[in-house]
């Protein structure tokens, strides 16, 4: 085809899909001038370039549209059928575009139908104001079009000489298009997409280069590696960016749509689009353009109601939909809102049965929550009659398919008589994604993290087991019931295997994830780290599988499969297990928020993030590497008019110059620094050891913010420290008070004795009440006891009730912990027998309890 | 004569062939629907997959869907020392690559040589070979490299 045809081809179809929505905004406001003068230059440009290019139908008809518009710049009342009208001359300029495309010469056809109604509007409206139609530059410039003869540079001066509809018009439309028109350049879609391949292999190159530098230590391509490494981030970045478009581009033709539904359903609806500015990648923006109009489609037929019926509900005549769209984190999300009369639960049920969908028993289990999900499933519409509108069998499970296509999630809520709202999320972008690398059945799989709320660690020796109910297996976990998925069975590598592990002797890892509402864990062998994965879609050969959503080359090479999310989700639902009502989505979040802690994220020694509760850490400071002194082979640093110890990393050393981080932690008055490389962040989040390890000083692995985080044991480094000052004669003398801590966590049992003990308490541990019960039987006496609130089996408020009027330990003081503390809690813990209620990471508040407790009960040291 | 350079317009007189071993038995592959010739290396099994379906693997930063040329016969698994070698084909934009036991030569042969498949063929192999022709130390069995990748796609269950 012609370049320049080609080019004209493009830019009209850009402008008409601009025109539209500015035409449905114009009938509404009819006074805005601006917005007419826009649409007027549009149409024009379209006049004058298909006059130049010898395009004679389309320069007639576009004429017939300009000479009407011009009725309303002079003043004219802007009436529905006129729009109509006008629309409808827009479409068959598209078709008459399309088959210029096809043919590379305009279809035959007549457009005098239209021709005649735009003639007959512009005359009945403008009456006297009638401009007398100007074809004379039709026949200057209208010649046919010779192949080559006609440059770009000739194209735009004909059309700054061209005759305008005014004067000004024409130069201010070249002031706002030229310049950019010179700074932007048309770049085929395959061309992006092949330099986002060309990125990401790049970014795997690098990938691999990175990890033999790390495994050969010490090397000279450190230093270009990492400028290496940040140029191609920087490029990802850019490429990344290019290929975003604003979300706009998507909904365009909504503004159109509704319109003419409100025509047709005899409704009156106002559209309202927000954010439209928001940007994504193209390839997510052209997968969610049908969706979003079917939605919207949906909204309008059978979300709002007649305007009789809206008034008689109480409800301002006009309808409104509203679409929003905004970012969130790494995600997108949209929102479709009507006002209209919002889903009816009970219709829903109704619907389901009627349609086979559930039985009655099935049905009664669910929540409302769940019933709206049935919308999504194939073959469900709630509307009464099939219309015109909608209702063609293509329904909501399309949209939900489509959008979890791309690893996005809808949910609606809905009021009945209020409106309904459909929430979807989706990807910033598709080629990137970061993943949890998790092995089952002996082999790798990726896990989108996304859905991962958590890691629990199950078996061996970690405290929570795997239990079942008939043979759905199930997890415990903060007294809830979480069903549960074998990754290795679900993909046929290993048939029960939870059976043969699950019982307890090998430790196994489950993923919490969360899909919509639904909250389950998915049991696999180990999560070994996390990591950014280039996505490459699934072989044709592989796609019917439908438990990958893509694959993607890991930093060693070797080929992963990525797990779908929702595939998982998908099977859950296949696993026949009532939903637990606690496990809904804001109970969940509220479970989370409580027990979030805040953690200090550091890195020293090795690359790893390490992270510690920030209520251990009394100071973080700074000290010039040559202040810390060296005595006896120690390090020393003086620190408010006092030598503090400074204790190191594994494999860490003095720095011999600059500053050097230090975390301060105070060991019954005295300090002890925790040298460290960088302090990198505090965040707060729950915190839930994953991968309990042997390791001296670590407690655990943790996912924190999405990023392997190792936790370090505090009581480790402060042993040492405090070994340092017991050589150096500083340790505080040893108090004769014996303290039971009663914690089923091991993370808090290996935290807290130590620091118990730095205190001169002599602590015996005990993982559970009923240990502690059997110490009570074997006749042990303590001076205290510190005991958590929250443990499987009997828990601290029914182990304090025990212990009330006991005759052996009924006066011994209890110190409840908790990892949070409302005053009703707090109420009923002093009214359990505790003397006090001190928060989980609240040291110093559980050190001057302790101290206070034994001032009032006589036996402090 | 030489009639590679007749822009596939009409049909050539003598066709070039990439010829491969398995199970004893020589196949030839279009040349011109053949990539590359590798050893695969790295093979990550796909679970659920079809069973022709050996595994992915990446090369020079692309992921390769292997098919197992064996497994598409359904003859026995390989056996021996020597490692197999694979095919590279692109379909569609996909890159596949058919593991055989060894790479043979490139042959170029006159069409008219080209004999129709025998009646008592395996229906397995009936399904994609596409000729036979008789050699001069045995007979090469044409493979036609569509079909050779249109197999049921569906995943199997393990429940059968």
């Amino acid at each position: 085809m012609d370049e320049l045809l080609g080019d004209f081809l493009a830019e009209t179809g850009e402008r008409i899909d601009l025109l539209e929505p500015e035409l449905v905004r114009f009938e509404r406001e009819p006074n805005n001038a601006e917005m007419l003068n826009a649409i007027f230059r549009l149409v024009h440009t379209i006049k004058g370039t298909c006059g130049f290019i010898g395009l004679q139908r389309l320069a007639k008809l576009a004429h017939a549209a300009e000479t009407l518009m011009g009725q309303y710049r002079d003043g004219a009342p802007v009436t529905v059928e006129s729009v109509s009208v006008i629309l409808a001359s827009l479409d068959r300029i598209k078709l008459i575009l399309a088959g210029l495309e096809e043919l590379g010469a305009e279809p035959p056809g007549s457009d005098d139908d239209l021709i005649g109604r735009l003639e007959r509007l512009a005359l009945t409206q403008a009456g006297v104001t009638q401009r007398p139609v100007d074809f004379s530059y039709l026949g200057e410039i209208g010649r046919p079009l010779q192949q080559g003869e006609v440059s770009l540079e000739d194209l735009e001066r004909a059309w700054l000489e061209a005759p305008g509809p005014d004067g000004p018009a024409v130069p201010e439309f070249a002031n706002r298009d030229l310049p950019t028109r010179s700074h932007t350049v048309r770049v085929g879609v395959d061309m992006l997409e092949n330099l986002m391949t060309t990125v990401s292999e790049l970014v795997l190159t690098r990938n691999q280069l990175l990890d033999l530098v790390r495994k050969n230590g010490k090397s000279e391509f450190k230093a270009p590696l990492q400028r290496l490494s940040t140029v191609t981030a920087e490029l990802q970045e850019g490429v990344m960016k290019a290929r975003l478009q604003p979300i706009a581009n998507a909904w365009q033709k909504l503004p159109r749509l509704v319109r003419e539904l409100s025509l047709d359903l005899g409704k009156s609806i106002d559209l309202e689009l927000e954010g439209g500015e928001t940007e994504l990648d193209r390839q997510v923006l052209d997968l969610i353009k049908d969706p979003l109009t079917h939605m919207v489609r949906n909204a309008a037929d059978h979300g709002i109601e007649s305007s009789e019926e809206r008034i008689k509900a109480g409800k301002p005549a006009t309808g409104h939909i509203t679409v929003r769209a905004g970012q969130e984190g790494g995600s997108i999300v949209i929102e479709v809102e009507d006002d209209g009369r919002g889903l009816s639960p009970a219709k829903i049920r109704y619907k389901a049965l009627a349609s086979h969908l559930a039985t009655q028993a099935e049905l009664d289990r669910l929540s409302d929550y769940d019933v709206y999900k049935f919308v999504f499933r194939p073959g469900f519409s709630t509307a009464g009659e099939v219309t015109e509108v909608s209702g063609r069998g293509v329904g909501m499970d399309v949209v939900r398919a489509n959008i979890e296509l791309i690893g996005g999630t809808i949910e609606l809520k809905s009021t009945s008589g209020a409106g309904t709202v459909f929430r979807i999320k989706i990807p910033l972008t598709l080629a990137i994604m970061p993943a949890l690398i998790v092995s089952a059945g002996a082999q790798r799989f990726a896990i989108p993290q996304f859905s991962v709320v958590e890691l629990v660690r199950v078996g061996g020796s970690s405290e929570h087991k795997i239990e079942r109910i008939n043979k759905t297996p199930v997890l415990r976990l903060r007294e809830k019931l979480l069903p549960l998925l074998d990754l290795a069975e679900l993909l046929g590598l290993d048939e029960a295997g939870w059976e043969k592990n699950g019982s307890g002797d090998i430790a196994l890892t489950v993923i919490l994830m969360q899909m919509g509402p639904k909250v389950f864990g998915v049991l696999v062998e180990s999560v070994f780290h996390a990591e950014d994965l280039v996505v490459k879609p699934m072989s044709s050969m592989l796609r019917e599988i439908g438990m990958f959503s893509g694959n993607a080359i890991l930093g060693d090479g070797s080929v992963i499969m990525i797990i779908d999310p929702n595939a998982l989700g998908n099977a859950i639902a296949a696993v026949d297990l009532p939903e637990d009502k606690d496990l809904s989505a804001a109970d969940e979040t509220e479970a989370l928020n409580v027990t979030a802690t805040s953690l200090l994220i550091f890195r020293a020694s090795t690359p790893v993030l390490k992270a510690v509760p920030l209520s251990l850490i009394t100071r973080l400071e700074e000290f010039e590497a040559e202040t810390i002194e060296r005595m006896n082979g120690d390090d020393l640093v003086q620190y408010r008019g006092a030598l503090m110890p400074i204790v190191y990393f594994e494999g860490d050393r003095r720095r011999n110059d600059g500053m050097q981080p230090v975390l301060v932690f105070t060991e019954a008055d005295r300090p002890v620094g925790l040298a460290v490389d960088e302090i990198v962040d505090i965040v707060e989040e729950p915190l839930t050891i994953e991968i309990a390890t042997d390791r001296p000083g670590m407690i655990g692995a943790a996912i924190v913010r999405g990023k392997a985080t190792e936790i370090v044991d505090v009581s480790h480094y402060l042993a040492k420290g405090i070994g340092v000052r017991l050589k150096q004669g500083q340790l505080p003398g040893e108090r004769d008070i014996a303290v039971l801590l009663v914690d089923d966590s091991q993370f808090f049992r290996n935290m807290l004795t130590p620091l118990l003990e730095a205190s001169g308490y002599r602590v015996t541990a005990a993982g559970s009440a009923e240990e502690a019960l059997v110490l009570k039987e074997k006749g042990v006496s303590f001076d205290l006891i510190i005991s958590d609130l929250e443990m499987p089996g009997i828990d601290g408020l029914a182990f304090a009730e025990q212990l009330k009027g006991d005759a052996a330990w009924g006066d011994i003081p209890l110190i409840a912990l908790s990892s949070y503390g409302s005053p009703k809690l707090i109420e009923r813990t002093l009214k359990a027998g505790f003397v006090s209620h001190v928060g989980k990471f609240d040291r110093k508040g559980l050190m001057d309890t302790l101290e206070e407790c034994c001032k009032k009960w006589g036996r402090a040291a | 004569m030489g009639t590679r350079g007749m822009s596939g317009q009409e049909i050539a007189e003598e066709q070039d062939f990439v010829t491969v071993v398995t199970a004893g038995q020589v196949f030839g592959l279009n040349l011109d629907r053949v990539r590359d010739v590798f050893v695969p290396r790295g093979l990550s099994p796909v679970p659920l997959a079809p069973p022709e379906v050996a595994g992915l693997l990446n090369l020079r930063g692309r992921i390769v869907t292997a098919v197992d040329l064996r497994r598409r016969l359904g003859l026995g698994p390989r056996h021996g020392s020597t490692a197999p070698v694979a095919v590279g084909i692109v379909d569609r934009g996909e890159l596949y690559g058919l593991i055989v036991d060894a790479f043979g030569e490139v042959l170029r042969l006159p069409r008219s040589r080209c004999e129709t498949n025998p009646v008592n063929l395996d229906e397995r192999w009936a399904n994609i070979c596409d000729g036979v022709y008789q050699l001069e130390d045995g007979l090469m069995v044409v493979v036609d490299v569509d079909k050779v990748l249109a197999f049921d796609r569906a995943a199997p269950r393990a429940d059968g």
